[in-house]
């Protein structure tokens, strides 16, 4: 289990900071270091750090692609222990998947695939199976009753 | 449910794929954008902004890595919910403060009997357990089976990656 990383209390109130609406307009990292009372240079080079360091996965704008007629499906395999690494390294390797998680249970891997548009699921999903050897079992979503990706620091 | 299309140009899908990667890191980053796709930055704020209207993009900053910011015990709750009630429940569930995503999902029987997802993010499994029985006990008797699937490990967390 990955360890909690070394994060000072500016590093904390940067990143709580930036989980809120980024500002659109021409210099939006010197608005969000004003209301820190950072430097733009500070929060800039901290920001990079934070990234570099694998704290923040991302910095940018969280696409909901089914809006521009994407796709996104959660979907899970059963891979056999010994297997695992190697399944992991060939599901990975594929750019639909945007994030996998191993999990305690018989579906032991839960990936996201997100596609461009809704048939190249099936497709995606046709491909890790002929890559792997192993059925895909797809959880699509039929409702949405929340979604906030926000967690304070 | 039926959700509108909102009409993208050809500019505004360059504009996904040239972000879905991050922001650049440099004081006028949407200038930085612009350079690449030949506008100028703010027609970049102004596509940027229409697509958070619409709804295309969710929310512009960080997606922290949860491990990393010191939450450590990450559940998956799933649960078998009366499909009658499965809505109403679901938004009441969605609503607890610590739920960050909730889903209604199709079952596959035998094997997976559950119908709802909600994910618990906290410092430690007891506190993820804790905050299980919470849901538990708002859906009551409507719920005939639920499972908490923890992560071990992240295999892969970048992203949309869509070809351009």
């Amino acid at each position: 289990m990955p360890e909690a990383a070394a994060l000072d209390a500016i590093d904390k109130r940067l990143i709580n900071a930036l989980q809120g609406d980024f500002p659109l307009v021409a210099e939006p990292y010197r608005e969000v270091a004003e209301t820190l009372g950072l430097s733009e240079a500070e929060l800039l080079q901290r920001l990079e750090s934070l990234i570099q360091r694998r704290v923040l996965t991302r910095f940018g704008p969280m696409f909901q692609i089914e809006r521009a007629g994407g796709a996104f499906v959660l979907a899970a395999m059963k891979v056999p222990e010994h297997e695992f690494e190697r399944v992991a390294a060939q599901v990975n390797a594929f750019p639909e998947v945007a994030h996998n998680y191993r999990r305690e249970h018989a579906l032991n891997m839960w990936f996201v695939l997100a596609t461009a548009t809704p048939q190249a699921i099936a497709e995606t999903i046709a491909a890790i199976e002929a890559a792997t050897g192993l059925p895909v079992f797809p959880f699509p979503k039929e409702r949405e009753y929340f979604v906030e990706m926000k967690l304070h620091a | 449910m039926p959700e509108s299309k909102p009409d993208l140009d050809a500019i505004d899908r360059r504009l996904i794929v040239a972000t879905q990667g991050g922001l650049p890191r440099v004081p006028r980053p949407y200038d930085a954008i612009g350079g690449e796709l030949g506008i100028g930055g703010d027609e970049v704020i102004g596509r940027l902004r229409r697509m958070l209207d619409s709804g295309v993009i969710r929310r512009i900053g960080a997606v922290p890595n949860h491990y990393a910011i010191g939450y450590t015990a990450n559940g998956m709750s799933v649960w078998d919910v009366d499909d009658a009630r499965i809505d109403e429940l679901g938004a009441r569930v969605g609503a607890l403060a610590f739920v960050t995503h909730c889903y209604r999902r199709p079952r596959r029987l035998p094997d997976w009997p559950y119908n709802l997802f909600a994910m618990v993010h906290s410092q430690n499994r007891e506190e993820v357990a804790a905050r299980v029985a919470e849901i538990a006990a708002l859906l009551g008797d409507a719920c005939q089976a639920h499972d908490i699937l923890y992560s071990t490990a992240i295999l892969k967390k970048t992203g949309l990656r869509i070809a351009g």
